[in-house]
């Protein structure tokens, strides 16, 4: 039987150079690059799709599949790009991988790069997390230094540039498209698809996106083999991920897991929620997956499996709140995020974004009404399907399941006139000590 | 003010690596802005020419970009720009009342900065560190489980000019315009310094190592690695 817990992107953090050359190959790291440049880039795409191996940045596509859209023996440039902008609310775990294990994320890319024939590959980073970019920088070097990186890799005639790239702050440029325009030199805006990116992706040429957790997973794949990586997880959600806790439980923190571990588990490891108080609602997969409940502790942490509980497996960022939460706040609070990073290319979600907030503002100071639940709900159907990029879509999940689960709640500020919640007794400090 | 020649010299040689990079020159626009609020602290019309001369845009086309993203300053600003993190599960946690404590105690709003010229005060987004909520920005360094006190403490240190060490970054904090330059691409060697991983990060790790769990092992001779095609 598996372990409940299967540490292998995570396995070294606890090592003080984790981060440097020599702490990833003490820990086994570069072992699957000369094997992927042996086996040759279709057999490196054949393994990762034997994998099962799904993206790690919310949608869950399969990795391999989109790696082999990319044409070949087309004459154009090939491109990787990792969507390393980790913003999704809630989400927190590339940011301790590049930092704590940056070379896992390195040598997954120049693999990756090999296989889709790419003979320049970025990490798109986001600006907010100078320590991160710092680790990344200084692994770059490490690896170029190595001969990892740069002309005729390890002997093999193949060569490969990698350049870290620092955003600017934009949620947007975390969606695939407006990550690409982003990277090109222009204002973040989505672009239509098709033409997907693997077709015509940066600079109109074949790019392939991935996550960085995604990315970080491919060495396991290939210095383990396939069937490693498959024989962990569920059937249709294979392999292992990580799962972040944070919020109003005794212990947050990253456990990495095969995939189909359930709340319950998890929570029972962190300690339980806080002490004296009870879970009251609950994001899979960061703020755009819609909240669940104390009723959907034991669904199983996969993709079918949190699709069954009509929300998303997202990014596994699970927020927990207690019930010291009010859940019209922590509605309002995410709108008020979706309206300023809503990019203003389409109507449904720029006016859907700012009309929400304003509904939502009222009903939490008590001066909304019932027909105003009405109104969230009308505003959520004309974004959902009608936005031009999912950034729309992920602005009505918290509206439309805060409504779904605690309509009562929304409709007792009408009656008190106000919130009913005390917010000092949400916080960190609630019992003692500032 | 226009830039020095010295200035100018220098800004030139560092675009030139930078634009270097890309395989096309408009992909270095986003770093090239980081350069000039490295150089000024804040992104500039001088700024945004010299962007828009170095890869022949229009100073229109440059000015539309960097408004676009929230990381580049449009005036200039403190030495420290402090961040409290104020999307949901970090409020609840306790952010709403960071943000207003600080405030209050700084006498300024948000987006203002100190009369001593040190300290910017702004909400931020999440910043991809939950499991440490609340969190405090300090020039993009991550102040982790900031209390009112806590918060407070790291306002005057920072007005005093006293050193104050991020929970996982740094043994010396950068000012806003040296993380500028960092973020157009020059490292400034300080990527050894603190821990490879806070505690919040590890306690999966933890656990697994205290009740024996592990990652399988891998088969002594990996199958299913697809047939063997040769290197290019
Ligand atoms: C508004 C928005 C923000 C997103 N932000 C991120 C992000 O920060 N990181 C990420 O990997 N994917 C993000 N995505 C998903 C990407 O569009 C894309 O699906 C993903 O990078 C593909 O990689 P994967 O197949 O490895 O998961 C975002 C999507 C949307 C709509
Ligand atoms: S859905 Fe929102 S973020 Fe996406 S393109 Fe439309 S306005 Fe922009
Ligand atoms: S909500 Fe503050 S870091 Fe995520």
């Amino acid at each position: 039987m598996t372990d409940t817990l299967t540490p292998v992107l995570t396995a070294q953090w606890d090592q003080p150079d984790a981060f440097t050359l020599a702490g990833y190959r003490r820990a086994g790291g570069y072992q699957g690059l000369p094997k992927a440049l042996s086996m040759g880039p279709d057999a490196v795409i054949a393994a990762v799709k034997e994998s099962g191996l799904r993206g790690r940045g919310g949608a869950g596509f399969p990795t391999g599949m989109k790696w082999s859209f990319i044409p070949q023996g087309d004459g154009k440039p090939h491109y990787l790009t990792v969507n390393a902008d980790e913003s999704e609310p809630g989400t927190c775990k590339d940011v301790p991988l590049m930092m704590a294990n940056p070379h896992a994320l390195i040598e997954g890319a120049i693999i990756t790069s090999f296989a889709i024939r790419a003979g320049h590959a970025f990490i798109y980073v986001r600006g907010e997390v100078l320590h991160v970019i710092r680790r990344l920088q200084a692994a770059v070097a490490e690896a170029y230094e190595a001969g990892y990186l740069g002309t005729d890799i390890l002997g093999s005639g193949y060569g490969l540039e990698l350049v870290v790239h620092a955003g600017a702050g934009a949620y947007i440029c975390g969606e695939e498209t407006a990550l690409l325009t982003s990277l090109e030199g222009y204002r973040g805006l989505p672009r239509n698809r098709p033409p997907f990116p693997a077709v015509e992706g940066l600079y109109a040429s074949p790019t392939v996106i991935n996550n960085t957790e995604t990315i970080a997973s491919v060495p396991s794949i290939i210095a383990n083999g396939a069937q490693w990586f498959s024989g962990l997880g569920t059937e249709k959600s294979k392999g292992y991920g990580i799962f972040s806790l944070s919020g109003h439980v005794a212990n947050p923190g990253q456990f990495e897991a095969p995939l189909g571990i359930t709340l319950r588990e998890l929570l029972d490891l962190a300690g339980g929620v806080r002490a004296g108080h009870r879970l009251k609602f609950w994001t899979p997969g960061g703020s755009s997956t819609p909240i669940l409940t104390d009723a959907h502790l034991d669904v199983p942490l996969d993709f079918e499996g949190v699709a069954g509980a009509r929300s998303m497996l997202g990014t596994r960022a699970l927020q927990i709140f207690d019930e010291t939460t009010c859940a019209v706040r922590a509605a309002l609070r995410w709108t008020e995020f979706y309206q300023h990073e809503s990019c203003g290319k389409c109507t449904p979600c720029r006016e859907g974004t700012y009309w929400m907030v304003r509904v939502l503002e009222r009903l939490e100071h008590g001066e909304g009404s019932e027909d105003d639940l009405e109104k969230l709900l009308d505003i959520c159907d004309n974004i959902v399907g009608r936005a031009f990029c999912a950034l729309g879509d992920g602005a009505a999940a918290p509206v439309q399941s805060t409504i779904q689960f605690f309509r009562d709640e929304f409709l007792q500020h009408q009656k008190e006139g106000g919130c009913p919640f005390d917010p000092a007794a949400s916080t960190l400090w609630a019992n003692g000590a500032r | 003010m226009p830039f020095s020649d010295e200035a100018l010299a220098r800004l030139e040689a560092d675009a030139a690596e930078i634009i270097g990079r890309y395989p096309r020159p408009r992909s270095a626009l986003l770093p090239l802005l980081h350069l000039v609020q490295a150089e000024e602290g804040f992104v500039s019309t001088d700024g945004i020419r010299f962007c828009a001369g170095r890869l022949g845009l229009t100073e229109t086309e440059v000015t539309g970009v960097a408004s676009f993203y929230t990381m580049y300053r449009r005036r200039p600003g403190g030495e420290y720009n402090v961040g409290v993190c104020t999307n949901t599960l970090c409020a609840v946690m306790g952010g709403d009342q960071l943000l207003a404590e600080l405030s209050e105690y700084l006498g300024v709003e948000e987006e203002q900065t100190t009369e001593d010229g040190k300290i910017t005060l702004e909400h931020v987004e999440c910043n991809a560190a939950c499991d440490y909520a609340p969190v405090v920005m300090v020039n993009w360094e991550f102040f982790d489980n900031m209390t009112p006190d806590s918060a407070r403490r790291l306002a005057d240190d920072l007005r005093a000019g006293n050193n104050v060490v991020p929970s996982r970054g740094p043994r010396r904090l950068c000012t806003f315009r040296e993380a500028s330059r960092i973020l157009a691409g020059f490292p400034d060697g300080q990527a050894g310094d603190g821990p490879a991983a806070g505690e919040a990060s590890l306690l999966g790790l933890r656990i697994a190592h205290e009740r024996g769990w592990k990652a399988p092992e891998p088969p002594a001779e990996p199958v299913g690695s697809g047939q063997q095609d040769g290197a290019r």
